[in-house]
């Protein structure tokens, strides 16, 4: 392998780990604050995609796309908290699970109803499309140079949110120690609702923006949901950080383990988590 | 002098930066209670988590008679002699007296995790069960299901739990936590008929009951022995009536 | 801890025995084998509830013991005819046992949501496996063109391809599921890992081997995921890799909680409600899984007991509504030398 094309992977790896950062860093802070696990994350991942999808096909627009999609799927994270998930914090985790699943099924089926079940492509906006020659032989997508970009801009924007403002303080006391917070007068319900609808809105981001650069398919939001959960399991529930390592460690891995390793690449992630629950059983940044 | 059950050297446990646990030496004969005393924090209660392996120890030894069990996990020291008892109590509520001693009667059996035939005819089983029970005087209680019964005799049920799985050492956290008088007296009068046989190691908060109990007497703060010895010696100690005095919170009450 | 059934329960097994061994007599041949795929969703159900309900584990691979079993059974037929079942099922059961032995002793060693996730994506793993390689025909599956051959010295003692035939050994497996999981709840074993779950903590200080406890259980409860998934490919003659997914594993969950966990055969009603609910919404609505869906959603909130907090509710009529039970372990501080554990 020359250096121009480890670039490439490289980048590939990283691209995709950042994406990967995107959805399970909602996904985490959800275990971490709500102490709800949320089976129903990948699906929408897979939701935001169709949304801009059709709001793309329909206006012509990717701007247009990804403002309404991601607005719609803040909304409803924001009415699923209202309706369910806050009956659900302090319920045990099954019942949890059952919620989230039947979650899936109606989305799924709402997918269904509204949008078909075909396979999409969207296409990126009009000044992010061609390609930068590399060599003679190899290109990279400008839109995948720029979907890096954002990433990174958002995932320092969440690192900023967390570290250095009062939500974020309160987030990280609420992942801390939720029982404490609770007694501290802070407006939790509020932080709750803003939280699963902030995570619902990432996966849905993730989602809309990987639409230009993958087919829009129905069973997106399985694969994506698994690899978030590889994810948490590796950084520690909660942590933001692990989620970051992991991610990143996710992306590279898979994205080489096909270069390397094609025959063995789709469970090489799993060999990998593995490797972690024997040695950390609570992820590598999680709470011993 | 008699028989060292159990016998801890320089104990330590560091979290992160803070020492919970320093340097901390304790032994424990046959047919006598050692107290371990001390204000709040002092760190009595990880002393009992790392003698228990609840909590692991980040440096010294624990040697049950010949046997080294630093670093056993706790299901493997309660099978090799240690039992103990939790400052809260935790026996199974929804189960009756005679159904949580036989579990524990069970679980020191030669076949405890067999996949098949009736725990409820296991005469050996049953029998220890029904010796335990007697000892600690719930016998009249033994069809009584658990949360129905006063704190005290909760207490009593974890107690028999514990004789139940047949200890050389027990390790009891405060048994006598939230009784009133009359419970108190009779814990009081079942620690001092159980250590005979067995070696009991006490951390207890009321001075009353540790000085009708304690043979002998460890005193700790901020994490280390400052003395031990008898209870005479131990109670005119300056040391120890400074750190008494020292803590205003100071659990001598 | 188990109650003893009541007279009125013994009847009512003592009827469904009854009925379950005239249908192939009563019913017609669709009727038959639509039992034979209930029967072993059934045994399914039972086996996941020692694990769930009785462990207080909740495991999201059983579906992967399910159908990996299955897969086992396609690789050992031979083109020309039915495998013998006398080899098949007992490699494919010690293959799904090793399988387990390994997903069981990374998962134990984490509580909780970790433990969902973590079986879930080992679940999906095989998933994968299958699904992304070309083993087992990669995504299109691969037919069982035969089924398995139950023969004595040559002679065939069983003929599986007779639906009836097939019934009553499906049947006889469900009995059987049934009285070991009973067995093993009653036993020693089984009250050590009831005690595990009510508190972790407890049962490690009294000197139960908690770990190596649970594993047990994990292995035994999917080598019967793995026994129903066998007969389950054998009866429809083809595996695909969906049959490992952990859509399977969820709906067996929702089986479990439906029947209600404290009982033994509850999780086996909940799968034959569950079963029998699917094949109506199915030939009714176009979109069936929407409605399948928000009865799950309706099941969590309303009916967490499930059919016997309905049955107790039409008794007495109230309507107090208790948690689901499994999961409520105490966080236990780390131990020395074991594994950890929070959240």
């Amino acid at each position: 392998m020359d250096a121009i094309t480890f670039a490439v992977q490289l980048l590939n790896g990283v691209q995709y780990g950042l994406v990967l950062f995107l959805v399970a860093s909602g996904l985490t802070l959800v275990f971490g604050i709500l102490g709800v696990i949320n089976l129903a994350h990948g699906a929408f991942y897979m939701l935001g995609a169709y949304l801009a999808w059709a709001i793309a096909s329909y206006t012509g627009s990717f701007a247009l796309a990804l403002v309404g999609a991601l607005a719609i799927s803040f909304a409803l994270g924001v009415a699923l908290e209202e309706v369910f998930v806050k009956r659900m914090i302090g319920r045990d985790h099954l019942a949890q699970v059952l919620l989230s699943f039947g979650l899936i099924l109606v989305i799924d089926e709402l997918r269904q109803i509204l949008f078909g079940k075909d396979v999409h492509s969207v296409a990126p906006p009009s000044w992010l499309q061609g390609s930068i020659q590399l060599t003679e032989v190899l290109s990279y997508p400008v839109y995948r140079i720029a979907l890096c970009l954002v990433c990174l801009v958002l995932a320092v924007a969440i690192f900023y949110v967390i570290q250095r403002t009062r939500l974020g303080m309160i987030i990280r006391a609420g992942a801390e120690n939720r029982d404490m917070t609770r007694c501290l007068g802070i407006p939790f319900d509020l932080v709750n609702r803003y939280v699963f609808a902030g995570g619902i809105a990432l996966a849905g981001l993730g989602g809309i923006l990987v639409a230009p650069i993958s087919t829009v398919f129905p069973g997106m939001g399985d694969g994506m949901l698994i690899l978030s959960f590889v994810v948490v399991v590796l950084g520690g529930i909660g942590s933001v950080t692990g989620a970051a390592i992991g991610a990143l460690l996710i992306g590279l891995t898979d994205t080489f383990g096909k270069v390397f390793f094609p025959q063995v690449s789709s469970i090489l992630i799993y060999v990998l988590m593995a490797g972690v629950l024997l040695w950390r059983p609570n992820g590598l940044l999680g709470k011993a | 002098m008699s028989e060292i059950l159990l016998k801890a050297t320089a104990l330590e446990k560091r979290y992160g930066g803070l020492k919970a646990v320093s340097g901390v030496s304790i032994d424990v004969h046959r047919d006598e209670v050692h107290a371990v005393i001390g204000p709040n924090g002092a760190g009595k209660s990880t002393l009992i988590n790392l003698l228990s392996g609840d909590v692991s120890v980040s440096a010294g030894a624990v040697m049950l008679g010949e046997r080294d069990i630093t670093n056993l996990a706790p299901d493997r020291r309660a099978r090799a002699g240690l039992g103990r008892s939790y400052q809260k109590t935790t026996i199974f509520q929804n189960s009756t007296v005679f159904e949580n001693v036989r579990l524990a009667a069970q679980a020191h059996g030669g076949q405890a995790l067999r996949l098949f035939g009736s725990v409820v005819r296991d005469s050996n089983v049953n029998a220890r069960a029904d010796s335990a029970i007697a000892e600690v005087g719930l016998a009249r209680r033994a069809s009584t299901i658990a949360k129905l019964m006063s704190h005290g005799e909760q207490r009593q049920l974890e107690i028999a739990m514990v004789l139940a799985t047949e200890p050389k050492l027990i390790l009891l956290d405060e048994p006598l936590a939230g009784m009133g008088q009359a419970e108190a007296s009779s814990m009081i009068a079942l620690i001092g008929r159980l250590k005979f046989g067995r070696a009991i190691l006490l951390v207890e908060h009321d001075m009353d009951a540790v000085f009708a109990l304690a043979d002998r007497l460890t005193v700790m703060a901020d994490g280390a022995v400052i003395a031990a010895g008898s209870p005479g010696h131990v109670r005119n100690h300056p040391a120890v009536r400074s750190a008494y005095l020292g803590h205003d919170h100071g659990a001598a009450a | 801890m188990i109650r003893s059934a009541t007279p009125v329960t013994m009847i009512a097994i003592a009827a469904a025995l009854a009925l379950a061994l005239a249908l192939p007599v009563i019913a017609p041949g669709y009727y038959v084998q639509f039992a034979s795929k209930a029967m072993l969703m059934g045994m399914l159900a039972l086996s996941l509830n020692l694990i769930v309900g009785f462990g207080g584990l909740v495991s999201l691979c059983h579906g992967a013991f399910f159908g990996l079993a299955g897969y086992m059974l396609g690789f050992l037929t031979p083109d020309s005819g039915g495998a013998s079942l006398w080899l098949s099922l007992p490699v494919a059961l010690l293959t799904v046992a090793a399988v387990a032995a390994i997903i069981g002793a990374l998962s134990l060693r984490t509580r909780g949501i970790y433990f969902i996730m973590v079986t879930l994506a080992f679940g999906e793993m095989l998933f994968y496996l299958f699904h992304d390689t070309r083993i087992g025909g990669g995504s299109d599956g691969m037919y069982i063109y035969f089924k398995p051959e139950i023969a004595i010295a040559g002679s065939a003692l069983l003929d599986l391809e007779k639906s009836n035939t097939f019934f009553y050994v499906a049947l006889a497996c469900l009995v059987g599921t049934a009285l070991l999981i009973r067995g093993l709840v009653r036993s020693p074993f089984g009250h050590a890992l009831v005690a595990a779950r009510d508190n972790e903590r407890r049962a490690l200080s009294l000197g139960f081997p908690v770990f190596r406890l649970r594993l047990a259980a994990f292995v035994i409860s999917a080598m019967i995921a793995g026994l129903a998934g066998y007969f389950s490919a054998a009866q429809f003659g083809f595996v695909a890799p969906q049959l490992l997914g952990w859509h399977l594993s969820a709906t067996m969950l929702v089986m479990v909680v439906l029947g209600g966990m404290s009982s033994i055969l509850g999780p086996l009603v909940g799968a034959l409600a569950l079963i029998g609910l699917e094949e109506v919404l199915k030939s009714s609505f176009e979109h069936w899984k929407l409605i399948k869906g928000l009865i799950i959603i309706g099941l969590v909130f309303a009916l967490p007991g499930g059919l016997q907090q309905l049955a107790a509710m039409l008794q007495t009529g109230s309507s107090q509504v208790p948690d689901l039970g499994a999961d409520v372990a105490e966080p236990v501080p780390a131990p020395a030398g074991e594994a950890r554990s929070h959240v």
